[in-house]
């Protein structure tokens, strides 16, 4: 495949059930957008520090940061948004308010208007993403070739980047509707693109599935399936069929082992022969749940699981993964 | 795995009358409604009558206990009953906005009821707001023991908890959410006039009238209309949204409730768990111990990653006929690399927590969706640590 993905995309927008390697993905995938010098924006919204954890840096503060560079050259930034923050940024810009803002932020009140109008919150965060899109269209210096966000879960992707139906019981005029109006032509655009990590596991899956035909209805543009933390066969599929029956020559396992010098009871051919039938359960089940991913019909890359952990060095692995599945 | 903490004897937990409330929490996706429904399981064929209160689980597991509609009430679960016809299952999946809804219909006259029902910021706050699930499991929780104690129908209620992202939003959300609700801020916003904002400075004064305005323009005037006259009809009727909550948060201090804290080997995870832990400790509610689920199964043979990928690099020079161990001893190498990582991060939690009990629950091959699979996990939550291995 040397085919480049998603050529116009700037905005890559990351979704999938909690704990599947949303933050992970993202960050990856920030980092093979950012091969041969150039620039990505790594972006979260959920107020969490997930990409200051990941890399391992201090809290990110509501402002662009470079925190890694690509092999080649490139860089990745990172910004943590937060609604609060943004609000204030809003009401400064609109309504010059910014003093007046901090007392209200110290009375609760800011926290008071992002409660009673969830849409409110929204809509800003998005706002701020697009805002950063538009960058490129106005060839700011401080563009960015491609922004990496890393969103909420799927259950509440639509939502959140369906602003126009979330601000539809707000202001019909006035600023907030301008604002909205200009996010979903950056979202429901081709600039974007709206991809969704899973694991290959019944509940991920089925979440996947439903994710892609609620962002399809809304209207939205879903990218590709990140499908994480698989475990490719590490057996043949003759192998796998006898691990699968317990029909695995003993014998001749025990003969191999005396071979490579190992030292061994019993136990240690029944238990490899025990693990050898449950990496092949495991096999079934992802082959099963893949070709459900598969009927989807849309770009799929597969990232494996790594067995030391995520680490820095974990994440470039996975960053060079997509590189050579095309992604760049 | 085998964890340096006391073992957390789930029999001896499920076995004892005087507990009658067990709470499953955790971070999102470590197994809480797995946990709850296996522990509710055993309890019933160990002849206790259990009600478990699970919340949004997954559809097949949903339809194993006979739950096919959500009806905000507990059916008995079909087949399950203990030793010489004692013991019996219910399950019900929470549906917040019903809860929610039945709570107004509970507490007002019809006619204010429904103009409650009809306002846009209730139909907004019983169903997508930010807390309201916590409130209204604790809610159903409520519900639920005064339906056991009035018909004596379940001597044993194990509750789920919300998939929420931080463990502890289920004892601090409904709180947070009652505050909001009963707050000044909400007053004073929705209806100055009744000079609810008096006394809180000129520049406060000032910010607030200023801030409604800007709130009137961003909002529509309509969001706040609405709100007001939500305050107005609630302020009549029920007693306060966070009186609600705490009386239901003492309950969780009952010595008859047993928390048990579930974790993924995971570090976000266990972090989550740990928080939790000390915040028990904090609230003196009575913790159980900890579940630590979905463990990679090693260490039971003496056979550590490196010694196995040397051997496997050995055999796969000799040839073809050595492809077969040396995959199996290259597929042990990974196994025991997670194994040792997870095993890590949980020292780590022991360690800082030297008196929590704990059971590990391997990684099942297979999701568990019907109620062998919960049995199974039953068993091996219950299943005690082998003693010390023998010295060779
Ligand atoms: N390919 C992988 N191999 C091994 N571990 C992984 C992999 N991808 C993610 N992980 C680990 O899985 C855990 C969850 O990943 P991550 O935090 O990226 O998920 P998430 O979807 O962002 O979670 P949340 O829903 O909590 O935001 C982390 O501990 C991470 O290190
Ligand atoms: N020990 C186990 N082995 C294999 N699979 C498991 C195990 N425990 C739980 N699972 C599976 O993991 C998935 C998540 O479990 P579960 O729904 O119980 O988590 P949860 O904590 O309730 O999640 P949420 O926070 O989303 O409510 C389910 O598909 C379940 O079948
Ligand atoms: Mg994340
Ligand atoms: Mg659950």
């Amino acid at each position: 495949m040397t085919d480049v993905w998603w050529p116009g995309v700037a905005l890559h927008v990351v979704s999938g059930k909690g704990g599947t390697g949303k933050t992970t993905v993202a960050a990856a995938l920030a980092l093979a957008l950012a091969h041969q010098g150039k620039r990505t924006l790594l972006m979260e919204v959920e107020d969490r520090q997930g990409i200051a954890q990941l890399f391992d840096t201090a809290p990110l503060p509501y402002e662009e940061r470079k925190i890694a560079v690509a092999p080649g050259g490139g860089e990745v930034w990172a910004l943590a948004l937060n609604a609060q923050e943004a609000l204030l940024d809003y009401l400064d810009t609109f309504y010059n308010l910014r003093r007046a803002g901090s007392v209200l932020r110290r009375m609760g009140a800011i926290d008071f208007a992002t409660t009673i109008a969830p849409g409110l919150r929204d809509v800003l965060l998005t706002g701020k993403a697009c805002e950063v899109v538009r960058r490129i269209d106005k060839r700011a210096p401080n563009a960015y070739s491609a922004i990496v966000l890393d969103a909420p879960p799927t259950g509440r992707i639509s939502r959140f980047l369906n602003v126009n139906s979330e601000v539809s019981g707000l202001a019909k005029v006035g600023p907030i509707r301008n604002h909205a109006d200009l996010v979903m032509s950056v979202i429901s655009s081709p600039r974007t693109a709206v991809h969704l990590v899973t694991l290959l596991e019944e509940m991920p899956v089925q979440e996947t599935i439903d994710g892609v035909s609620d962002l399809r209805s809304a209207n939205l543009p879903v990218g590709g399936i990140f499908v994480n933390m698989t475990r490719p066969p590490m057996l043949t599929s003759e192998q796998l069929r006898e691990a699968r029956s317990g029909t695995l020559p003993a014998l001749g396992i025990e003969r191999s082992l005396a071979e490579a010098g190992l030292t061994f009871d019993n136990q240690v051919v029944t238990a490899l022969m025990h693990e050898a039938n449950d990496h092949a359960v495991r096999v079934d089940l992802e082959a099963r749940e893949a070709t459900r991913i598969t009927e989807l019909g849309l770009p799929t890359f597969m990232l494996p699981l790594i067995s030391e952990g995520i680490d820095l060095g974990g994440l470039y692995q996975l960053a060079n993964l997509l590189r050579e599945c095309g992604v760049r | 795995m085998k964890l340096n903490a006391p073992n957390l004897d789930v029999d001896a937990l499920i076995r004892d009358r005087s507990i009658t409330i067990i709470v499953c929490t955790g971070a999102g996706g470590v197994g809480k409604t797995t946990t709850a429904a296996a522990l509710a399981l055993r309890a019933a064929e160990q002849g206790r009558d259990v009600c478990v209160l699970t919340i949004d689980p997954a559809k097949r597991l949903a339809q194993a206990m006979g739950l096919s509609v959500l009806d905000n009430t507990p059916r008995l679960v079909a087949g399950v009953c203990g030793p010489a016809g004692t013991g019996s299952l219910h399950a019900m999946m929470l549906d917040m906005k019903r809860t929610f809804d039945e709570v107004v219909e509970g507490n007002a006259d019809p006619e204010r009821a429904q103009a409650i029902l009809d306002n846009p910021f209730y139909q907004a706050l019983s169903s997508s707001f930010a807390g309201t699930q916590e409130y209204m499991a604790m809610e159903k929780l409520g519900q639920l023991r005064a339906a056991a104690s009035a018909e004596s129908s379940w001597d044993l209620i194990v509750v789920d908890t919300p998939p929420s992202r931080s463990a502890l939003d289920f004892l601090d959300a409904p709180e947070r959410l009652g505050s909001f609700l009963d707050g000044r801020f909400i007053r004073i916003l929705t209806a100055p006039a009744r000079g609810a904002g008096r006394g809180i400075g000129k520049l406060a004064a000032f910010s607030f009238g200023l801030f409604t305005n800007v709130l009137n323009k961003i909002l529509g005037s309509q969001v706040l209309a609405d709100v007001g006259s939500f305050v107005a009809a609630i302020d009549t009727t029920f007693g306060g949204f966070r009186e609600r909550a705490d009386a239901t948060y003492k309950l969780l201090q009952d010595s008859g409730t047993s928390f048990i804290v579930i974790a993924a080997p995971e570090r976000d995870a266990l972090r989550e768990a740990a928080f939790f832990v000390e915040r028990l400790k904090t609230d003196s509610m009575p913790l159980a111990g900890l579940v630590l689920n979905r463990v990679q199964g090693g260490g039971e043979i003496d056979l550590s990653a490196e010694q196995a990928t040397a051997s496997a690099e050995r055999l796969e020079k000799m040839g073809e006929d050595e492809r077969l161990t040396a995959a199996l001893l290259r597929l042990h190498a990974n196994r025991q690399k997670i194994h040792t990582r997870q095993l890590h991060l949980a020292e780590r939690f022991t360690a800082a927590h030297p008196g929590v009990a704990a059971t590990t629950v391997p990684a099942l091959a297979e999701d568990v969706h019907d109620l062998a699979g919960l049995r199974e996990i039953g068993d091996l939550l219950a299943k005690k640590p082998e003693p010390p291995s023998r010295s060779k």
